[in-house]
């Protein structure tokens, strides 16, 4: 595993390029999340509330129809969309929540995009009896707004953020912005693999259980390792997850699949590892969708989750290591892995893990029948099921 | 000594701020200049960034409005420079974020700073633990890095003081630029501690904007930092800022100098 280092770089990758108001408390996360770690309590707590709360293991599940249809590799998908809250963001924010009531904490805050982190930090903090309050680009409250009613139901404050594109990259410079304004109560839960040091690290290591299930599951089922990885790539949350147990298992191949929204030769895309360059932003050294001058470009995708144009920095250096390797797929192939993996498998995924599935349908047909390819279903779908039918352009009553 | 803390010994010191571009170039090089003429005593002029994390919503809004074409060439404000410096000699300072800086290249930015007539930058997005990266080049050509502390800095202030060279940007308050009514109550011991650790003259900002304010944080420290209520005055004023500047400047200097 690439890990984090003292100054969390991962190869010239991450760092902590914060203003100065927060360093303090980043550090001191960092410093308690070391001793959380070495702590058998803090683990033993995490591990029961994964077990007994979020419904983990997830499954392992053989995806017989697909791999007949597709005629090539043998198919497994991981489920995290049966995770309570529907996504594998719980895994991370559980994690976070019992560090910050550690460190003393009150109040979570969290940004969100298509609304799974929201929820799952709100859920949490309902849960641990903490003050939330919840940033969300205007444009995802209105294209997610059952989510928006979901926190609330949950007790969190939901703040729509007008300032820029109005997207989850103007939801995490809120958040920051009131992480710096109330250091002392407040602990920001970050929601992907991104930001300044320790979150990177810290939020890997909370999704790593993923690839540490799907191993071992795997191990059971036919005694042996998959040959591809693959999960779709927002910020890079599920997908380290989903690597991190494999990366020192050079026989597996790791594939991230990123959102080319309409296409990656055009401005609308959320393609980053492709077609960013080196840059700095939010905390951190990655690679950003960008100008020449370093102005941060708006990105694109039919998928909230992915629309995000920076991607988390270990992710960067997989991608420059030739470890893990980064594919795009449009907006249209995955609707058409939504309705694919729905009508085959009988389920719905999120519109992003539909990223993920859309590269499985064009990989496996290419692979022998002694392969075997593990995909993580990051969230399941029913939050999109009208925005889906909208595309389509099939009407329904509201 | 650097021309940052050598403006300092004469006097307690006023620093304005504009975001260049704002709302174009021509307006801007008459608003430092106004300024230097109304009484400040450097001027922190803004590059704009998509994504100001440091900055309220006043300087954002500015940001917004210098880059409605984002693609603004950073060489403009460089030329910018060279005509504020045909007209003034006050010490200039960027107020810029790591990736601009970065994307023009760190030795071709530092050098052009130079070239053109800058003294120092402030980079909000670079903590005391990464400035080494941007370091060989500042001292190549001869810039300041203005550190910031805040009153959350506490044991971090003696290894920033060590390092720091123009001035010391001392954070006010918590949270983002803009105007404020009050400040956090241990400024003045936070001056102390930095002073123990160095002869770097040390600025107050964020949220300051009255007369008063600007007296009172001059009483504490050697000088008071104004931004958001200069963007403001141009966000008000358009292409007639620089005579609304001038005379705003005039008053914050009468109330230092009391």
């Amino acid at each position: 595993m690439v890990t984090g280092n003292k100054a969390g770089r991962f190869a010239e990758y991450g760092g902590q390029y914060v203003p100065e108001t927060l360093m303090n408390e980043l550090n001191h996360m960092a410093d308690a999340y070391e001793e959380a770690k070495q702590d058998p309590a803090f683990q033993k707590e995490l591990r029961d509330l994964l077990a007994n709360y979020a419904n983990r293991p997830s499954l392992l599940y053989y995806a017989k129809n697909m791999t007949e249809d597709l005629g090539g590799a043998q198919i497994y998908f991981k489920r995290e969309d049966l995770n309570h809250t529907g996504a594998h963001k719980i895994n991370n924010v559980i994690g976070q929540a019992l560090l910050a009531k550690r460190m003393g904490k009150t109040r979570l805050i969290a940004e969100t995009g298509a609304g799974q982190h929201g929820v799952a930090t709100a859920t949490i903090a309902a849960l641990f009896g903490m003050d939330c309050e919840i940033f969300m680009g205007k444009e995802d409250t209105d294209r997610q707004q059952l989510n928006v009613y979901r926190m609330e139901l949950l007790g969190a404050k939901v703040h729509a953020v007008t300032s820029g594109s109005m997207v989850l990259k103007d939801a995490i410079n809120a958040a920051l912005q009131d992480f710096a304004a109330h250091p002392t109560d407040t602990f920001y839960v970050m929601g992907s693999a991104t930001g300044p040091h320790p979150y990177p690290m810290i939020v890997r290591d909370f999704q790593s259980v993923i690839s540490e299930e799907s191993k071992a599951q795997l191990q059971d089922r036919i005694g042996r390792l998959p040959d591809k990885v693959i999960a779709c790539v927002g910020g890079g949350s599920n997908a380290i997850g989903s690597f991190a147990n494999y990366i020192n298992n050079p026989s597996v191949d790791l594939i991230g699949v990123e959102a080319a929204g309409k296409g990656v030769d055009t401005d609308l895309t959320a393609a980053t590892i492709e077609k960013g360059r080196l840059g700095v932003f939010h905390g951190m050294k990655s690679l950003f969708l960008q100008n020449a001058t370093g102005q941060i470009n708006p990105v694109y995708s039919i998928s909230a989750g992915l629309d995000y144009p920076g991607v988390g920095p270990e992710h960067a250096a997989l991608a420059a290591e030739h470890r893990a390797h980064y594919v795009g797929i449009t907006d249209d192939e995955a609707v058409a892995a939504f309705e694919y993996i729905a009508k085959q498998e009988g389920i719905i995924a999120a519109i992003e893990s539909c990223h993920a599935v859309a590269y499985l349908q064009k990989l496996a047909p290419t692979l022998a029948k002694d392969q075997v390819i593990v995909c993580t279903l990051s969230g399941r779908g029913d939050k999109d099921v009208a925005a889906i039918a909208k595309y389509k352009g099939v009407a329904l009553d509201e | 000594m650097s021309k940052l803390a050598e403006q300092f010994n004469q006097r307690k010191n006023f620093i304005a701020f504009v975001t260049a571009n704002d709302p174009d170039m021509e307006t801007t090089v008459k608003n430092v200049v106004a300024l230097a003429e109304g009484g400040a005593d450097i001027v922190e002029i803004g590059i704009p960034f998509s994504d100001p994390v440091a900055d309220g919503p006043v300087i954002q809004a500015a940001d917004l409005r210098a880059l409605k074409d984002p693609d603004l060439p950073i060489e403009k404000i460089f030329q910018a420079v060279g005509e504020i410096r045909q007209q003034t000699s006050v010490p200039l300072v960027f107020l810029v974020y790591l990736n601009v800086v970065l994307q023009y290249g760190y030795e071709e930015f530092t050098r052009d700073c130079q070239k053109f007539g800058v003294n120092g930058l402030i980079i909000p997005d670079l903590p005391y633990e990464e400035r080494d990266e941007l370091t060989p080049y500042t001292d190549k050509y001869d810039l300041d890095l203005v550190p910031l502390i805040t009153v959350t800095s506490a044991d971090r202030i003696p290894m920033i003081a060590k390092k720091a060279s123009g001035f010391i940007y001392l954070v006010s308050s918590l949270g983002v630029t803009g105007q404020r009514e009050a400040f956090a109550s241990n400024l003045a011991e936070v001056v102390a501690d930095i002073k123990e650790y160095t002869t770097v003259p040390v600025a107050i900002g964020f949220g300051v904007h009255t007369p008063d304010q600007a007296r009172e944080m001059t009483e504490i420290a050697d000088g008071a930092i104004i931004g958001s209520a200069c963007v403001q005055i141009v966000a008000d004023n358009g292409t007639q800022a620089p005579a609304a500047l001038k005379k705003y400047a005039q008053t914050i200097r009468q109330a230092i100098d009391q």
